[in-house]
């Protein structure tokens, strides 16, 4: 990584302050700031990068943006590095929603702040699927790959398919088949100019090496 | 809460960790069976106040598990259930990023990568449309509203504060209107 000339979090302070910031603008939802943040704003992470980081941290257990936190962190400062940006992201929106819930009783039933709730409710749907969408342009040279992807967003949003249920059963098929593709490929004439068939294959989405 | 109290809400929340595949959400009735139902440390309000709170609030949806905790036990029951909770998960996934990172260039890590990074696109939007329908409802005021963010964040660099500010105002105006 020595020679890699991207940018990369200078301390550990300043990777704490980082996902304190991208935590705390997350209203309904924090994986749309994380990848403006990480991918946009610092660079820290190219669009492909971030969504296997995403990938793997999804069909782990755990909470998506924590445990890409948890990755993140590490991959530049070990163990101190996980804590610190698992922390960031914590720690901050924790001291408000103590404060919300103290509060709560109070404004609970304020019409203003249940108009106000909905409407960045919607907006926060529409950051969310403005992500998939951003991510998905990312992979498009695999476009027949997103076959998956719609599987998912099928099984989930309109079968209603538990999240568990949904991967037990549909990783192991993706994995699967990417492994198929990938012998396929071995059995073709190696590496062949760059056609139809390499492009969906495996080594496709991330071309640039890290040591 | 006494120390043994404190300790069986760890516990509790430890053993669902590794259950809490895309998020910790999925867990609610569970976490509700045991701290309303079985332990009576909460009542059904309280823990739903917890979760709509944490939903409203910024930072990561899991914090609903800390409001239960504090709901539950104050300082140390936050604390149980949020240590609870994340560090087995926590603990795995680092682990498996680090068994990853090892395997780079091994063709299972690439398979990994070409299979997983589809469902992840399927996931977020998945996630865009449960948000979407839950909060929206059939009000098709507030479907334009997420249909607009979505199209002006695709098009645009704006900071996607002013966005949440703009579906705040935009929520109070639809109302009063």
């Amino acid at each position: 990584m020595a020679s890699d000339p991207r940018p990369v979090p200078a301390s550990l302070t300043q990777l704490f302050l980082v996902f304190s910031g991208l935590a705390l603008r997350g209203f309904g939802g924090v994986l749309p700031w994380a990848q403006r943040v990480l991918v946009e704003e610092r660079q820290w992470l190219t669009r492909e990068e971030f969504l296997e980081t995403l990938a793997f941290g999804q069909l782990l257990p755990g909470p998506n943006v924590c445990n890409v936190a948890i990755m993140v962190g590490d991959r530049w400062f070990g163990w101190r590095g996980a804590v610190t940006a698992l922390s960031g992201m914590l720690a901050a929106p924790l001291a408000l929603v103590l404060i919300a819930i103290s509060l709560y009783g109070q404004v609970a039933d304020a019409p203003l702040l249940r108009h106000a709730l909905a409407g960045m409710g919607a907006v926060a749907g529409g950051l969310f699927m403005a992500t998939a969408v951003k991510l998905a342009l990312g992979a498009r040279r695999q476009w027949r790959w997103l076959g998956f992807g719609l599987l998912a967003f099928l099984g989930l949003a309109v079968f209603r398919i538990p999240m568990a249920a949904l991967m037990l059963g549909l990783a192991p098929v993706a994995i699967g088949a990417a492994v198929w593709a990938q012998r396929r490929q071995g059995t073709q004439s190696g590496q062949a100019a760059p056609s139809r068939t390499s492009s969906a294959q495996g080594q496709a989405p991330r071309d640039e090496d890290r040591s | 809460m006494s120390v043994e109290a404190l300790i069986d809400l760890l516990l509790h929340f430890a053993s669902l960790s590794l259950l809490a595949i895309g998020g910790a959400l999925g867990l609610a009735p569970e976490m509700r069976r045991y701290l309303v139902d079985e332990q009576q440390l909460m009542s059904g309000t309280a823990f739903t106040e917890a979760i709509v709170i944490a939903q409203a609030a910024p930072g990561p949806n899991i914090l609903f598990v800390t409001l239960l905790g504090w709901q539950a036990g104050g300082a140390w029951g936050a604390l149980a259930t949020t240590v609870g909770l994340l560090l087995p998960s926590s603990l795995l996934t680092w682990w498996g990023a680090r068994f990853k990172r090892q395997r780079e260039d091994a063709p299972w890590v690439a398979a990994v990568r070409t299979g997983l990074s589809p469902i992840a696109i399927g996931l977020t939007a998945a996630a865009g449309w449960v948000v979407s329908a839950g909060n929206n409802g059939s009000d098709g005021r507030l479907w334009a509203l997420g249909g607009a963010a979505l199209l002006i964040v695709l098009r645009s660099r704006i900071n996607m504060l002013w966005l949440i500010l703009a579906g705040a105002l935009a929520g109070i105006l639809l109302e009063a209107g």
